[in-house]
């Protein structure tokens, strides 16, 4: 990403980073802009041309619109759940259901 | 866009709508747009939002694209 999770430099970089948040996913991150040579490597590594990237277990997701469009889908929580993740709002929504009984 | 010159042509959105995203995945369909865009990528253009749908997908949506992040441009750094 661009950026620190706590000061994204980059909207896109930001999108991912509140995505992770509302998942509760635990993640690390590395700040392109402070490594001229991770930034272009990263870009080869996963044949991708744009940052952020996201990898879940070490293989890549997509950038920020794949990002958003998982999450919106509900995809990303399956996904999560695979390399078992729950995702904060599963635990919220099984939550409402429980109230709800 | 913001801290760019005035008119700088280096952020983009593009909606791709084919029948070739039939049956691929988010990803793919991205690669598949990044793939013919990797001249532009390289020369100058700065962030590049894909929406990537099939036309029954395009058809069954509502056909608003939604505005794309502010890049935030590194803070003017």
């Amino acid at each position: 990403m661009k950026g620190v999770p706590d000061a994204p430099r980059c909207g896109f970089s930001n999108a991912v980073v509140q995505i992770m948040r509302m998942h509760a996913v635990p993640y690390e991150s590395c700040d392109v802009l402070a490594d001229e040579n991770i930034r272009q490597g990263i870009k080869e590594y996963s044949n991708w041309p744009t940052i952020p990237q996201v990898f879940i277990n070490g293989e890549f997701v997509g950038g920020c619109d794949i990002m958003l469009q998982m999450h919106q889908s509900g995809e990303l929580v399956e996904e999560l759940k695979k390399v078992g993740i729950k995702s904060a709002l599963l635990t919220a929504e099984e939550a409402k259901k429980e109230n709800s009984k | 866009m913001h801290n760019v010159p005035k008119g700088a042509e280096t952020h983009f959105k593009v909606v791709v709508v084919s029948e070739q995203f039939e049956g691929l995945a988010l990803l793919k369909r991205h690669r598949l747009v990044n793939d013919i865009l990797k001249e532009e990528l390289q020369n100058g253009v700065h962030a590049l939002s894909i929406v990537a749908k099939t036309p029954q997908q395009w058809e069954s949506s509502d056909k608003v694209v939604e505005s794309s992040p502010n890049c935030r441009g590194g803070f003017g750094k």
